[in-house]
Order: C-alpha cells, then sequence, then structure tokens
C-alpha cells in the first residue's frame, strides 16, 4: 500500500543519461538486508560517492547538489530502469524522497515496480525533458489531468494506463484487488485443470 | 463464398495464443488478469518477497507451483557453505531457506545436486514447459520463453501478487516477430545474434513488446542455444523473447523430472503443437535479420546496444561518457585491445554446450599468463557432467579457475570481484558500470570470443582459433 499521488509540485532533478540502469539506482553491494527499507543512502551509490563503499559525497553529482535538495521528481534519459528487476531500486528512490520519474521510457519491470510502490514513471520525449532541465523551475504533475505543467504557457500530457492511474491516485493494493477475485480465479483454475492437468504440480484430483 | 470465411479461424500468434488460454478475466480499464502456472525465487529477493506476504497474513496459494534457489550471492569457491564473501550475505540464504520451508515451497539449496542458476535448472528439471505462464523476480526469466512458453521477470511486489493469487494484472503489450533469416556463418553463435538485434535496433528497441524469435537460423539451434538468443531479450527492453516449440522442445524435456508423463505427456504434446504463429498471422513490429552477415560481436560501452563486429571498432559518434568509463577512443579498433581477466559463465553462457564449444578452443593451450580466468558452470549437473566429459581439466590445464555452480561473477555483490578498474571480457549479459566490480571495463561476448581473447590476451577473433 503506497501513499496515494494526485498532483506533485517540485523542482525537477535532471539526470539525463540513457540507460540509467538499476544497478545504478541501487547497487547490489548497497542491498545489505533482506527487508525492504534501509536503501536510500545506497541510492546512486556508484555516482554519489567518490569511492565504491565509500560515503564522502561526490559534489560533481546532481544528487549532492544542493539546489535539488527538496526535489521529488527525477528528469531522466530514454530506457530508464534497465538492467535487473530488483525492486530495491523502487524502494531506494521512495525512500529517499523521489514521487515521479519524468523519462522518454523505461524498462517494462522498473516502471511496473514504480507504480506498485507509488512512484509516477511519466513518458514525455527528450526535447520536452531537455526543456525543462533548462527552464529550472518548479514543474506540477497532475495525475488525474494526465499533465506535467510548466507555466501558463508550457505543458505536456502523459500517457498512462487506467488501472496504474488508480492505483497510484488511489494508493490501492493490487493483491487485494485481486482477491476479491478469488472465487472466479478458482473457478477457471478448475476448467484449466481438466484442460492442461500437467500444470497443477500438486495432489491429482 | 464470403459467408464461408466467417467460419474461418483469424491467424493468430503465437503470443496470442499463450495470452488468451491465460486469460482469466478482462479488468476494467482493459488489463487482463492472467493466469500465472510457475514461480520461481531465488535468494537475493525470496525471503523478501515470502517474509512480505507472511507478514500481511497472505499465504501462498498453490505451493506446489512455487520454487526457490540459491544462485545470486551464493559462493562459487569450492567447499563452500552458507558464508558468502558479501557482507550479510549469509542471512539471504538462511532467511530465504527459513521462509520457503514456512511457505511450504520447494527449495533447491546451497549443496542440492539440482542446484544451479534459476533459468538453468528450471528447463533442467522440467519445470518450464511450453504454453506455461512463469515469473521470477529476475530480469533474465525471459530466457525460459525458448520453450514456447511466456517466461519474464518481475519485481518483488509482483511476485507476492503471483504467489497469492495464482495471477498477474497486465496489460497486454505488442507483438513483434524478429526473424533470422539464413544460416549462421562458423564461428557465430546466438549470443552473436542477440547482440546484433541490440546493437541495431537499440537497448530500447524492444519497448513494449513481446518478441517471437523465428526464422531459419533460430530453427537451426539446439534448445541451449534458443535460451541464449532469449536471454538477452530484457536488454532489447521486450516483456520477454520466446520460440516455437518443435521436436528438440519436446526431446529436450521429456523425462525430465517435473515434465508431464505417459498419459499426461500425450496429451500435453497434442497440446503444445498448436503452439505456434499461424501463417499471415498479423504482428505489430517486424524485423528482419540476415543471419549470414552477423559476425562475432563484441561490446565496447557500458549499454549492450554498444556492440559491433570484433573486426570493428568503436563508433565515431560514440558517446562521452561510456568511452571515459570504458578507457577508449572514438574509432579505435575493440580486437587488439589488452584484457586483464576472462570470464565464462552466468545464465546467458553457463551450459553444457558452452562449456564444450569453449573446451574445445582450449583444449591443449594456455591463456596469456597475465589473464585472470574463471569458468562457473550454470548448473552442479552441468558441471557434474563436464567433469564426466573431462572439461573440468581442459579449462583448469589451460589456465582457468573451475567453480560450483551460480551466478558468481555475473555482478558484484559487494564481495568478490575482478580488479578494481580491470578490463574483463564475460559472456554475461550486461557491461553496465561497476557490473562485475568497481570500476570494472565488461566486455560481452560468446564463450568462443572470450576463449580466444583469454588465449591472446587482448580481444581476439574466435574465427582465427577455428581456422587453424
Amino acid at each position: 500500500m503506497a501513499e496515494p499521488f494526485t498532483t506533485l509540485t517540485s523542482l525537477p532533478m535532471p539526470l539525463i543519461r540513457d540507460n540509467v540502469d538499476t544497478d545504478q539506482i541501487i547497487p547490489s553491494r548497497e542491498m545489505k538486508s533482506t527487508g525492504k527499507t534501509g536503501l536510500a543512502d545506497g541510492l546512486f551509490a556508484g555516482w554519489r560517492y567518490t569511492a565504491i563503499g565509500g560515503r564522502d559525497p561526490d559534489s560533481g553529482f546532481v544528487l549532492n547538489d544542493p539546489h535539488y535538495a527538496d526535489s521529488q521528481i527525477i528528469l531522466g534519459g530514454a530506457n530508464f530502469g534497465c538492467g535487473s528487476s530488483r525492486e530495491h531500486a523502487v524502494w531506494a528512490l521512495a525512500e529517499y524522497g523521489f514521487r515521479a520519474v519524468i523519462a522518454p521510457s523505461f524498462a517494462p519491470i522498473f516502471a511496473g515496480n514504480c507504480v506498485r510502490n507509488g512512484i509516477l514513471p511519466a513518458v514525455i520525449d527528450a526535447d520536452a525533458i531537455t526543456g525543462i532541465a533548462k527552464v529550472d523551475s518548479p514543474i506540477t504533475i497532475d495525475l488525474r489531468a494526465q499533465t506535467i505543467r510548466l507555466d501558463d504557457d508550457q505543458s505536456w500530457s502523459f500517457p498512462i494506463d487506467e488501472e496504474a492511474k488508480a492505483m497510484l491516485l488511489e494508493g490501492l493494493d493490487a493483491i487485494d484487488l485481486s482477491l476479491k477475485m478469488a472465487d472466479h480465479i478458482a473457478t477457471w483454475q478448475a476448467a484449466d485443470r481438466a484442460k492442461r492437468p500437467w500444470i497443477y504440480l500438486g495432489a491429482k484430483q | 463464398m464470403r459467408k464461408w470465411r466467417l467460419f474461418l479461424p483469424e491467424p493468430t500468434t503465437l503470443f496470442d495464443k499463450l495470452w488468451n488460454s491465460h486469460t482469466v478475466a478482462a479488468l476494467p480499464g482493459g488489463g487482463t488478469l492472467l493466469a500465472i502456472d510457475r514461480v520461481f525465487l531465488h535468494e537475493r529477493t525470496g525471503a523478501s518477497a515470502l517474509n512480505s506476504l507472511a507478514e500481511a497474513g497472505r499465504a501462498v496459494a498453490d505451493p506446489a507451483r512455487v520454487f526457490a534457489v540459491t544462485d545470486h550471492i551464493v559462493d562459487t569457491r569450492p567447499g563452500r557453505t552458507d558464508k558468502t564473501l558479501m557482507p550479510g550475505g549469509q542471512d539471504f540464504i538462511t532467511e530465504t531457506r527459513a521462509a520457503a520451508k514456512a511457505a511450504g515451497i520447494t527449495l533447491f539449496d546451497v549443496n542440492d545436486p539440482d542446484q544451479g542458476i534459476v533459468h538453468v535448472i528450471s528447463p533442467e528439471l522440467g519445470i518450464i514447459l511450453p504454453g506455461c505462464t512463469l515469473v521470477a523476480p529476475d530480469s533474465h526469466t525471459c530466457t525460459q520463453g525458448a520453450f514456447g512458453a511466456l517466461a519474464w521477470g518481475i519485481g518483488s511486489s509482483e511476485a507476492e501478487h503471483a504467489m497469492a493469487t495464482g495471477t498477474l494484472r497486465l496489460n497486454k503489450p505488442k507483438s513483434m516477430r524478429v526473424r533470422f533469416s539464413g544460416a549462421l556463418a562458423e564461428g557465430v553463435t546466438p549470443k552473436d545474434m542477440i547482440m546484433t538485434l541490440i546493437a541495431r535496433h537499440g537497448a530500447a528497441g524492444g519497448k513494449g513488446h513481446a518478441v517471437e524469435f523465428a526464422g531459419q537460423a533460430v530453427q537451426a539451434l539446439d534448445m541451449e542455444g534458443r535460451m541464449t538468443l532469449c536471454n538477452m531479450a530484457t536488454e532489447f527492453s521486450a516483456m520477454s523473447g520466446f520460440i516455437a516449440p518443435d521436436t528438440k522442445t519436446l526431446a529436450y524435456l521429456e523425462g525430465r523430472r517435473y515434465a508431464p508423463s505417459g498419459e499426461d505427456w500425450d496429451r500435453a504434446t497434442q497440446n503444445w503443437r498448436q503452439l505456434v504463429s499461424d501463417t499471415n498471422a498479423a504482428f505489430d513490429t517486424e524485423i528482419e535479420i540476415d543471419a549470414s552477415a552477423i559476425s562475432p560481436m563484441i561490446s565496447w560501452g557500458t549499454s549492450p546496444e554498444h556492440s559491433v563486429g570484433i573486426s570493428g571498432a568503436v563508433p565515431d559518434n560514440a558517446s562521452e561518457r561510456p568511452l571515459k568509463y570504458m578507457a577508449l577512443k572514438p574509432r579505435q579498433k575493440l580486437a587488439g585491445t589488452p584484457i586483464d581477466a576472462a570470464f565464462i559463465g552466468s545464465c546467458t553462457n553457463s551450459r553444457l554446450s558452452d562449456l564444450r564449444r569453449a573446451s574445445a578452443l582450449l583444449k591443449g593451450k594456455t591463456i596469456a599468463s597475465h589473464v585472470k580466468a574463471i569458468c562457473v558452470p550454470g548448473s552442479s549437473r552441468v558441471k557434474r557432467q563436464a567433469e564426466a566429459e573431462g572439461i573440468d581439466a581442459i579449462f583448469r590445464e589451460a589456465g582457468f579457475e573451475w567453480r560450483e555452480s551460480g551466478c558468481s561473477m555475473c555482478f558484484y555483490a559487494g564481495g568478490e570481484s575482478f580488479d578494481a578498474g580491470s578490463r574483463v571480457i564475460s559472456t554475461t549479459n550486461r557491461n553496465f558500470e561497476s557490473r562485475q566490480g568497481p570500476g570494472v571495463k565488461t566486455h560481452i561476448a560468446s564463450p568462443e570470443t572470450v576463449v580466444a581473447s583469454a588465449l591472446a590476451g587482448v580481444i581476439a577473433d574466435p574465427r582465427a582459433l577455428q581456422d587453424g
């Protein structure tokens, strides 16, 4: 269950690199416990600190720029979140305080993980993202209207599928939603078991 | 005439058949509740998914169809225990063991004879089957699409969803067919096919699509080669990659532990024979690649899309960041670049056929003295079979370390790694920054190219070896 997402106004932090992978968002070595927390410190660790495993901030990396200290939105490059399926990447972003990533395209598993943890993955084109970064002012994301507004003159709309939108707006838990259909699932499985008994590995019925 | 046509079924893609046969319900908003036939967990994220499920008071709906394995951070040095070089790594193993037991699911534990990389052992045990849906919290789950199944990587939350409900909520992706026409030249491998596709069409080239691999060169591949091809569909940003099952698929699966037998086998194979894209079925996107024009590939940058033919050079317009990280220059030839280390392993290229081909090239030779070389079989079964064939001896005598099975140095988990900043040629699937250790520069390639380079001490074309 995540915090509902309706509108968000924040200065966006530019991290406009193509193929930012989940190893960079949270390196495997920073996943130190089997839980979902304690990850914010490892967010972008390979770029954020001067040495691997160290904690001295690299002043050249945008996450360490005080100008963006309160930023809740990342402006990203193409194929954002590619690589490993680790949901820790999204848990780390959320724990650090990011609520949205705007990019020209996302890796599919990462985008799904975002929605399930209350982070909006918004797709707009690369030129618009570069333009927003240049202006360097707060933007407002309105999920209900599916718009990103820079000022009165400039706004962009972004696509999102109905269910992802509903889950983000209402902070819905997908498992609860599906368990409401448990009877329907059981009926489907009984019919399927007659057709494909080899799929059901438990006790034969 | 028109009336008659109404009764002809629409030509359908294999992807549509897989999708439709698993559709439990259409969801409001256009999504689908899709039945999930098998879930596979590993120790890196298995405990967190199982524990989170239990904490929410939810049970695994059908534990007989959920499996787990220790592969990601398990030690691969001889005489291993639960201890790993990764700080805190032991907790991941012991907690996954406890959580698997509590949930009543099957675990292939550290020293189980069936232990190995999830995408190697699932086919070995017949857990993946044609026409089935299989998910795992590992992006390379698409490897198993080689069996005519829909298999793809998910996050932890979706793994919980699949275990609790036997379903996932999904939006149907578009369909793509990638057809490899013609025949591969000598010394060219499925790894080179998938690297060519990604280099030409980009690391996001498959976004929003489920990809069927087809064509003469795909049909000619054995099952292990097909797994290598499907393995990197995730590096193409596709939901999954898959290949229609045929007699090779059936021959591979027959008699495997979890595959159907007897009357069930006959019924199943009848069902599986329908798993092909009908002639004239329409795909949203089609790509054609002439397989005969593919050469051995090598990556130069930090994304699999940064790849060229082995005799090629770093592109003139290569962007600055990957070049700086890889310490290369535009127009620099890749062949001849000195390497520090070589790695054969991972879910891409660690199967028996990979090790056989590599050892055939290595036999009686010694790798360059400055190269640290490691071979990690994909499963304990692969390791035993390779040892029975004397393959381990060939690797050892050539100067390779021979390890226990696991994901090993495909990625750096904070423990063992290649030397900081060293240049590695590797059969793995990712060349991301620091993927194999702090500052490590990874060039991905086929096992043949890794062997040729390890022998030469520089990036080298494997075809020269075969000619000799």
